[in-house]
């Protein structure tokens, strides 16, 4: 139980805000966000559609759609970099590098043009600048670590020659061909089958165990977190609603939004029984509430949710957005 | 043919019998890709129950639930509803038969017609099979949408003015209309939010209960199968592997793949996370064009024997319900007679999953 | 969090619909060049429609004595060889012109579509046969085909017209199968299917719908195609036969004088260029305002 303040920091988001284009002019997609991410850490960033996790794991990356999104405001800071300040060039000595991105669809980020060994190799190059055949070796050397089976062999594949699951290996190997200090996996199993995805998630924590890298998961599902991360972040219609360590959040939420997601989890027999869930929908960016933006979903609602509440600290370690924080007993997970 | 399952109104709804189903052609000299996507498969659903067909992708299950609306060409087998063959029907017959099926698809946001209002999506069935005027048709919309919880003013809204949620309550607006006895729900709910994919259950719950439908709900989520489904069907590259009661299924699998699957769903509390017994499986689905001789499953299966590369394994009756097709039930003598589970469990504990398969492999 | 049925069904009653993009017309318009575009090919159309109440002179009026006149009080832009007035003759040639194109690209859409939309429909041979004829068809340069076409049946504006329907069929029957392609293999399809519904009734009431967008804007380049082709037709003599007034028939008489009085080519020049340029124009718009609504950006 390791509370935020207690590791070193390596990635910090400070209220940063990041607008769309949409066909109602520019809007806020993501307002306001701050959490961090420290050392040797796996860190869920969890949240639905329209939460703007996704926008926020892209933004830290300056990856966000060029004409499209835009950072507004706000900073990223890796260790000791504000990394929303760099050059595009020396953004890319920065991806693949110090700070990889896994996706979510494979199939998209690899070139199917291309031998899975030879993409890898040219990351390996363009940041290690050693010789050819090193970064061959070294190619190698990530597909066997990530569990691919005769890796000297399948590098001189294609990536369609790779099933999903051993693209999204791949992809893992790419990400950390290059010993990077953090690693953003986007949904990195929503495309994977349950048995992929368990052997993905496996590999995830093992690779962060053994480079002592960072691990910031974008996910939905409250499951990959719960089998993988240290601290959680959750993000609701653009805003961090609730910050803490894993087994507090599980155990003692103090968001209502947190408490409706954990109670909406698929439980193992319950059959008969009505499911919970979460009334009502997400609000588009154009049309956010002004006070609360979970009030008019919220069971809990009261007068004061129509003023828009701070990201507080509930306890210590532990920050929420909700104004009865401290007045409501919410449920946690079964 | 007074058979049970040939008599309307008794036996199941749906009886699928040795069901194939390929793609692809040999092709000249046999270089064409035949996939066997279903690959033999009986299956039956009872009247008003509903059975969970879970499987990885590739598997074979959504290919098997659109055989069974005979939305796919089926190579062989026979799929009767309500005791009539559906195989044998053709055209005008078909079209006629389809309104005592329905079917729920995926995904929301191709499954309406963008271009169409959504009352319109919702009074098709009712144009094409009970031949109703606008007036009628309108009215009845009104009806089914109130059903399914949305406005009855919503009618004349297109599709892209609705949420993921709202749009999977339409298609279900529209696949019940005609009040059909087997509605086949194709991952109805995978690509909804975690809060609106309870409610769009809840509401197929309801639905079942107030129309006495019955329903194949066809899915890769098994906590949400365990929920829905009375009985739980196991499929693996074409074939269904096990079968049985939904608790029976969950709380003594049978079958190795069974074991794996449930035991690679994700914790729901991290304090719990790692502390199950985890069957991680290595590889992954074989090829569906070029199957392994013998049992599909014996390529990832940790308690393979020699058998199992050779013969593919008879389908035999489970303690407590169902039917598994595994060599462990009839050919694996030191597993003979004690549940599948007991072993992985102490495989896993033993720290090598190895051990058992040894044993059983050096039994006489 | 109370979450029985009726708060929920409640509350999905009361959930918000996102608002509605602007509306088609909202889209187009604000697309300057194809709005301008429109605006200019209305004009145009309208002026040749009321080219007996506006022409100050018959368009077939001979006034030798005044022949090859330039830009004077009396004619605006001119007389030609025979002393018509070229402004008069300018609107009668315009209706000409673009009914003509017109027709020719009606002609085409009867064909071509209905034979995409099934052809892509239904699949297999009746699609492998359809498009091969397609394929042997296309293989001849346009201009070419018609003009055989032509000489085998005869010169004169309705063969031409027809000629030019028979050749750009091809193009909107690839255009109307790929994208009833696509559609086919949407699961809205799918779904009709499972209801029970008729291929006969899927087809125009599911599939059409949602090829129309492609197709319009292939028939909008295609009505500035078919309008040059005319011109070249009756400028070789095989399409509008004189004393009747095209645009091209305008352009081929005009280049025997082209020495002398250089203005009677770029009229009819500029009417063209014109009328072509607009139809591209609306083409381009109709595709940003027909485009699918791309998904939100965030999940």
């Amino acid at each position: 139980m390791s509370a935020p303040t207690a590791t070193t920091t390596l990635l910090a988001v400070d209220d940063l805000r990041v607008e769309f284009a949409t066909d109602h002019g520019w809007s806020t997609v993501v307002a306001g966000t701050s959490f961090s991410v420290g050392e040797r850490e796996i860190v869920g960033l969890v949240g639905e559609s329209g939460s703007g996790k996704t926008v926020t794991g892209l933004s830290v990356l300056g990856l966000l759609p060029r004409g499209v999104g835009r950072v507004a405001s706000g900073s990223v800071t890796l260790g000791d970099r504000d990394l929303l300040g760099l050059s595009e060039r020396e953004l890319r000595s920065v991806r693949g590098n110090e700070v990889a991105m896994v996706f979510q669809e494979p199939m998209t980020s690899l070139n199917p043009a291309f031998r899975v060994g030879d993409q890898i190799a040219e990351a390996v190059r363009l940041h290690r600048g050693v010789s050819r055949r090193a970064a061959r070796d070294r190619a190698v050397e990530v597909l066997d670590l990530v569990g691919i089976p005769h890796a000297r062999r399948r590098a001189d594949e294609y990536p369609h020659e790779f099933s999903g699951g051993m693209r999204q290996r791949a992809m893992i190997a790419m990400a950390v061909s290059c010993e990077p200090r953090l690693l953003i996996a986007d949904e990195p199993t929503t495309a994977l089958d349950v048995t992929i995805q368990a052997q993905v998630l496996e590999l995830l924590a093992g690779m962060q165990q053994e480079l002592g890298m960072s691990v910031l998961l974008v996910t939905h599902d409250l499951g990959v977190v719960a089998e993988v991360c240290e601290r959680v972040v959750v993000m609701y219609a653009g805003q961090v609603v609730e910050q803490t360590d894993a087994v507090e959040l599980f155990d003692h939420p103090r968001h209502p939004y947190t408490e409706g997601l954990l109670a909406a989890m698929p439980q193992l027999g319950s059959r008969g029984q009505r499911l919970s869930s979460i009334p009502g929908r997400t609000p588009e960016p154009w049309g956010m509430p002004q006070g609360c933006r979970f009030a008019p979903r919220c069971g809990y609602a009261v007068d004061a949710c129509g003023e828009p509440p701070p990201l507080v600290t509930a306890r210590s370690g532990h920050l929420s957005r909700c104004h009865r924080h401290d007045e409501l007993t919410l449920r946690g997970a079964r | 043919m007074n058979t049970a399952g040939t008599t309307p109104g008794t036996g199941p709804l749906l009886e699928i019998e040795d069901l194939r189903v390929t793609f692809g052609s040999p092709g000249p000299r046999g270089r064409g890709r035949v996939v066997r996507a279903v690959d033999g498969v009986s299956l039956q659903v009872g009247r008003g129950r509903t059975v969970g067909l879970v499987g990885e992708s590739g598997s074979g299950k959504s290919t098997l639930g659109r055989a069974a609306l005979r939305l796919v060409p089926v190579r062989s087998g026979r799929v009767s509803l309500d005791g009539r063959d559906l195989t044998a029907l053709r055209g005008r017959a078909l079209r006629q038969a389809r309104r005592d099926m329905q079917m729920v698809f995926q995904d929301p946001y191709s499954s309406l017609d963008p271009s169409a209002v959504i009352g319109d999506s919702i009074a098709e069935p009712l144009r094409e099979h009970e031949g109703l005027s606008r007036r009628d048709a309108e009215r009845r919309v009104k009806e089914l949408l109130d059903v399914v919880g949305l406005p009855a003013g919503h009618a004349g809204r297109y599709p892209s003015e609705f949420s993921g949620g709202q749009r999977q309550r339409v298609a279900i607006a529209r696949a019940v209309a005609l009040n059909p006895s087997l509605v086949v729900c194709d991952e109805a709910v995978s690509a909804l939010d975690v809060s609106t994919q309870n409610q769009v259950i809840n509401l197929l719950e309801d639905l079942r209960a107030r129309f006495e439908l019955s329903y194949l709900f066809i899915a890769h989520d098994l906590a949400v199968v365990r929920h829905i489904a009375h009985e739980v069907a196991v499929m693996y590259l074409g074939h269904v592997v096990e079968t049985g009661p939904t608790d029976r299924v969950y709380d003594s699998p049978a079958h190795p793949y069974t074991q794996a699957l449930l035991s690679a769903i994700p914790a729901s509390h991290p304090r719990r996370a790692g502390t199950g017994t985890r069957m991680l499986l290595s590889g992954d689905l074989p090829d569906p064009a070029d199957p392994p001789p013998g049992c599909a499953f014996a390529t990832r299966c940790p308690y393979a024997m020699d058998v199992c590369r050779e013969a593919p394994p008879a389908t035999t009756p489970v303690d407590g319900g169902g039917e598994v097709a595994c060599h462990l039930q009839t050919s694996g003598p030191t597993l003979a007679g004690r549940t599948l589970d007991a072993a992985g469990v102490r495989a896993e504990r033993d720290g090598s999953p190895d051990v058992v398969p040894a044993a059983v492999r050096d039994a006489p | 969090m109370t979450t029985t049925a009726d708060t929920t069904a409640a509350l999905a009653r009361t959930a918000p619909v996102a608002p509605t993009r602007p509306g088609f017309w909202r889209r187009f318009r604000d697309n300057r060049p194809a709005f301008v575009a429109l605006v200019v090919l209305a004009l145009l159309v309208a002026a040749s429609l009321a080219a007996p109440l506006i022409a100050p002179y018959s368009p077939e009026a001979i006034d030798v004595p005044r022949r090859l006149s330039l830009s004077t009080p009396d004619h605006w832009l001119g007389t030609d060889s025979l002393g018509r007035d070229t402004l008069s003759r300018l609107l009668y040639a315009g209706r000409v012109s673009l009914l003509a194109a017109a027709t020719a690209v009606a002609i085409a859409t009867v064909i071509g579509v209905p034979l995409g939309l099934l052809a892509g429909y239904v699949g297999g041979k009746p699609d492998w046969v359809l498009g091969r004829i397609g394929d042997v068809l296309m293989t001849f340069p346009a201009i070419i085909l018609a003009i055989a076409i032509i000489a085998a049946m005869g010169p004169g504006l309705q063969t031409a017209m027809i000629a030019l329907g028979i050749v750009y069929a091809p193009r909107l029957f690839r255009v109307a199968r790929a994208a009833t392609l696509q559609v086919r293999a949407e699961t809205y399809v799918e779904a009709s299917i499972s209801i029970g519904t008729p291929a006969w009734k899927i087809i125009p009431r599911r599939v059409l719908p949602n090829v129309a967008s492609p197709v319009l804007v292939q028939v909008s380049v295609m009505l500035a195609a078919a309008l040059l082709a005319e011109a070249a037709l009756s400028l070789l003599g095989l399409g509008v036969i004189p004393p009747t007034a095209s645009w091209g028939v305008m352009l081929g008489s005009g280049f025997k004088e082209i020495r002398s009085t250089p203005l009677l080519v770029f009229w009819p020049g500029v009417a063209i260029a014109l009328a072509t340029l607009a139809f591209n124009l609306i083409g381009d718009g109709l595709r940003d305002a027909l485009g699918r609504r791309t998904r939100k950006a965030d999940s």
